[in-house]
């Protein structure tokens, strides 16, 4: 018997895991996948916004707004790469000034004090790639951009570091309730707790469902991007926004901290909340209109592209709090943008909400912020390389020539708090296969040492979990 | 620092035949670095024959071809460093790599010879739309999981791109028992040798559909099916020939890419139409005594031909160490791509650097085109003229040039390479 189960691995559920393992609990997270952030956490923007965009009042005007300025310290905690380079929406005629303006204000409500609307003069000086269409821009210094899948690995793997419980490839199929118990059904047996967390993500009305509570929907809101070679990475220095839409923040051009370039995402209303395939006219789009921001985009620069699902909730604003049918169940639901940038303050108000329902939170003295740190071998300095090498020849031994990944830094990823168990996984936690070959040259050297390390044959070593093996059986 | 004279970045079929090259014209102290566990490159992985007809006047495999060249290294002693990776090229030719054995170290060198090599380019760099499963590889991805592993990546197969590889592993993997259904390539004629298709496809009945791409991947873990469709001469799917082919791998053989980030970050000017550096006919580049050759700097279909141009480049740098015939840089004539070329290598002639006899331009057209004359032109003036049944960008054309010609143009002027065409052209 848990005190809480929650249901998600994601950027949330990380996140309100990471918060109640202050605390004397016991705690399970769980999740269908087979790692943590195989949703929307890790195909998305990978922006910590400012703050300006949600209307006032909202919880996603509130969150955003803490979330942000917890990230810094949080980052520092959980050894995540973030760089707070400041976004700017560019707008194309003198008239956008004035919708500059409403954001201005829109933003100065919510508390971002910071903004400021620049001239064409400022922007180029700014931006020299940036269109000279562009005119006007809002300029806002507290935006930011980070490693989502990073963020969420590191912050569940700091609460299980805190003796919180991670259940992957565990699906939900029943919740019943007695007796002041949850009984999950899942793919990995009959579990109990006390109080539960729904923080499945696009999944999470199903899961309110299964509860007896049909208070919300989740429509999948489907978003292509394009990644760039790291040569295009410092094509631009900042965030750079289009005027928002009703459907999102449109189409961004964004270093990442990896220092690629990332362009997207557009926005489309799905049906299917597996389809993260990309179409040929979704990434045009993308590639189209970005370019209205930075013509000189060159496509042949592209490496990669994905698609990333929202989880875009029937309310319009994040739903967070008791469900109406229990209050033992609460609900972390319908976290689209900003919610990369609000989880840390999602997991605080929802560990305060589970407090409001009775569970009682007993600070543990042994908790610990920080996670144990992992230098890779191509961030140390020359002689902190040099010693590594001395003290384990993988250090030496580059296996991803792209990303300049050692076989040192591969097997560290799969024997880590929550360790890689496939290829994608290696690749999330390392970068081996994220350059511009995509695991062309490294893939067959990673899959060799997931084998070695797993002790597991080549043909069960996947891609991603299931079926995705990447080997069927020996040649004649 | 240590310094070496000669440090070779890459222990393929270019780097040895460089290096093995330099040393024989007196560049005592030569270093090779090699990413990989052994020299050879991707001839390793390479164990059908068709290699070495024009260099050896014999028929080897990848793997005969590469140890005669392991062989010379052997026999001259030059020494080389495996599973060391260059991490970077300074213009000042410093070169810092790491290894397993001596960590991060930086050699100065007084001449460096580029011969990394290329990569194959990927789903990505296409933006082939469609789901993200297991079962995508490149040809020379699965190339390596067939001969060098010993692993069948799957059982029936598309392939993408007519490219030698895709061609080779079409085979390959058949006799291995996989079935493969049909080649797709883009444009209306294969960027293959024709040998190749005969012997791979051909042989075997494995269909190649021209003017047909994939335009979408299918399947949630592993594939499961690509959508095949008919393009039109805009090479733009046409969307009623679409064709829904189940299969659980793709193989793409869709073209080669140099490899030259360590040349970008060196400050080498690179042409961006071979992703190579720009190099003169002595295969300099644009860095005083860094040199480059092999698929580092221009995509190769024959090995022999790669083999040639490194012993130019070793030579060159031999010269180049021991200061004899070193051009003054200045002087150069531009070798031009004209009608009908996409490319030119050299990009530049020193006027000053004519010590040889002949200088020989390698070039590649941009379509396929019959009855014409390949031409090398100054002004109005014709210095060589050789006809051509049929030319295709598949194949690497050649056209020598008398180095007394050459003296005669003035610097600054362009050397034209061009197709000519007696009215018939395609």
């Amino acid at each position: 018997m848990y005190d809480v189960v929650v249901v998600g691995a994601g950027v949330t559920g990380a996140f309100i895991a990471r918060e109640l393992s202050k605390y004397r609990l016991s705690i399970l997270v769980i999740d269908k996948e087979s790692d943590v952030a195989m949703g929307t956490s890790k195909a998305n923007s990978a922006i910590v916004h400012a703050g300006y965009d949600a209307v006032p009042g909202t919880l996603k005007a509130l969150l955003n707004i803490r979330g942000n300025k917890m990230m810094k310290r949080i980052s520092e905690e959980l050894d995540v790469s973030f760089k707070m380079t400041g976004s700017l929406v560019v707008c194309f005629s003198k008239d956008g000034i004035f919708e500059l303006e409403e954001l201005k204000i829109r933003g100065f409500k919510n508390g971002v004090e910071d903004l400021e609307i620049i001239g064409a003069d400022r922007l180029r000086e700014m931006e020299p790639n940036i269109s000279p269409n562009a005119v006007v821009a809002l300029y806002a210094p507290s935006a930011g951009i980070i490693c989502p899948y990073e963020l969420t690995l590191h912050a569940m793997e700091n609460a299980v570091e805190n003796g919180a419980e991670l259940k992957l490839e565990c699906e939900l199929s029943g919740i019943s309730y007695d007796r002041e118990v949850f009984r999950l059904e899942t793919t990995k047996g009959v579990i109990e707790c006390r109080y539960l967390v729904n923080a499945a993500g696009l999944y999470s009305d199903t899961v309110a469902e299964m509860a007896g509570d049909h208070s919300f929907r989740i429509n999948p809101r489907k978003g292509e991007y394009v990644l760039l070679d790291k040569i295009y990475g410092s094509f631009v220095n900042r965030v750079i926004f289009q005027l928002p839409t009703d459907k999102g923040k449109g189409v961004l051009v964004t270093p990442t901290v990896d220092g690629n370039l990332l362009v997207g995402p557009n926005a489309e209303d799905i049906d299917d909340k597996t389809d993260t395939s990309t179409t040929s006219r979704g990434l045009s789009e993308v590639i189209n209109v970005a370019r209205l921001s930075v013509p000189s985009l060159d496509t042949r620069g592209i490496i990669t592209s994905f698609a990333g699902l929202r989880a875009t909730g029937s309310t319009g604003d994040f739903i967070i709090g008791p469900s109406p049918v229990n209050n033992k169940l609460i609900h972390a639901a319908g976290i689209e943008s900003p919610g990369l940038t609000a989880a840390p303050a999602i997991g605080e108000m929802v560990a305060d909400v589970l407090k409001k329902n009775g569970l009682k939170l007993e600070d543990k003295p042994d908790y610990c912020p920080y996670i144990e740190k992992y230098t890779p071998s191509r961030k140390m300095s020359e002689s902190q390389w040099n010693e590594a090498v001395k003290k384990d020849p993988a250090h030496g031994r580059i296996v991803c020539r792209c990303e300049k990944i050692t076989e040192a830094d591969i097997v560290a990823s799969i024997r880590r708090t929550i360790g890689a168990r496939n290829v994608d996984a290696v690749k999330r936690r390392t970068r081996a296969g994220m350059g511009r070959c995509q695991g062309g040259f490294c893939s067959p050297r990673v899959v060799e040492i997931l084998s070695k390390e797993l002790g597991i044959p080549f043909e069960e070593v996947t891609k991603s979990g299931g079926k995705s093996v990447f080997l069927l059986k020996k040649t004649k | 620092m240590k310094e070496v004279d000669l440090v070779v970045i890459g222990g393929g079929p270019a780097g040895m035949a460089a290096a093995v090259k330099a040393k024989e014209k007196g560049v005592q102290d030569v270093l090779i670095l090699e990413r990989e566990n052994s020299l050879g490159g991707i001839l390793n992985q390479c164990i059908h024959n068709g290699f070495g007809l024009h260099y050896f006047g014999e028929e080897l495999t990848g793997l005969e071809y590469a140890a005669r060249f392991i062989d010379k290294v052997h026999r001259m002693n030059i020494p080389y460093c495996l599973e060391t990776m260059v991490l970077n090229i300074g213009s000042d030719k410093t070169v810092t790599a790491v290894n397993s054995t001596e960590g991060v170290f930086t050699i100065k060198a007084k001449s460096i010879i580029l011969a990394m090599g290329c990569r194959e380019r990927t789903r990505g760099a296409l933006n082939i739309p469609g789901t993200r499963p297991s079962g995508i590889y490149t040809a020379g991805t699965a190339q390596k999981y067939v001969n060098i592993y010993g692993y069948m990546p799957g059982k029936s197969v598309v392939i993408l791109g007519s490219g030698d590889i895709g061609l080779i592993m079409a085979r390959r993997l058949t006799l291995e028992g996989a079935e493969v259904k049909m080649v797709c390539e883009l444009l209306p004629y294969s960027s293959g040798l024709t040998r190749n298709i005969v012997q791979c496809l051909d042989d075997y009945n494995i269909p190649l559909k021209l003017n047909h791409t994939v335009v979408a991947v299918h399947g949630k873990e592993r594939l499961e099916g690509v959508t095949v469709a008919e393009v039109d001469q805009n090479r733009k799917p046409i969307p009623e020939t679409a064709e829904f082919v189940p299969c659980d791998t793709l193989l793409l053989s869709v073209g080669l890419i140099p490899e030259n980030e360590l040349s970008r970050d060196a400050g080498i000017e690179l042409d961006p139409v071979t992703s190579g550096p720009v190099v003169d006919a002595r295969m300099e580049t644009s860095v005083e005594g860094i040199f480059a050759c092999g698929n580092v700097a221009h995509v190769h279909d024959l090995v022999d031909n790669v083999s040639n141009e490194s012993e130019l480049a070793g030579e060159s740098a031999a010269e180049y160490i021991l200061g004899i015939n070193v051009p003054d840089r200045s002087e150069t004539i531009v070798v031009k791509a004209g009608n009908g070329i996409r490319y030119t290598v050299p990009q530049l002639i020193r006027k000053q650097s004519l010590s040889r006899d002949t200088v020989k331009i390698f070039f590649r057209v941009a379509d396929v085109y019959r009855n014409v004359r390949l031409a090398a032109r100054c002004g109005n003036n014709i210095l060589v003229e050789r006809k051509r049944i049929k030319v295709t960008p598949g194949e690497m054309e050649t056209l020598e040039l008398k180095s007394q010609d050459l003296r005669e143009i003035n610097a600054g002027e362009e050397l034209v390479i061009e197709l000519r065409t007696d009215g018939e052209g395609h």
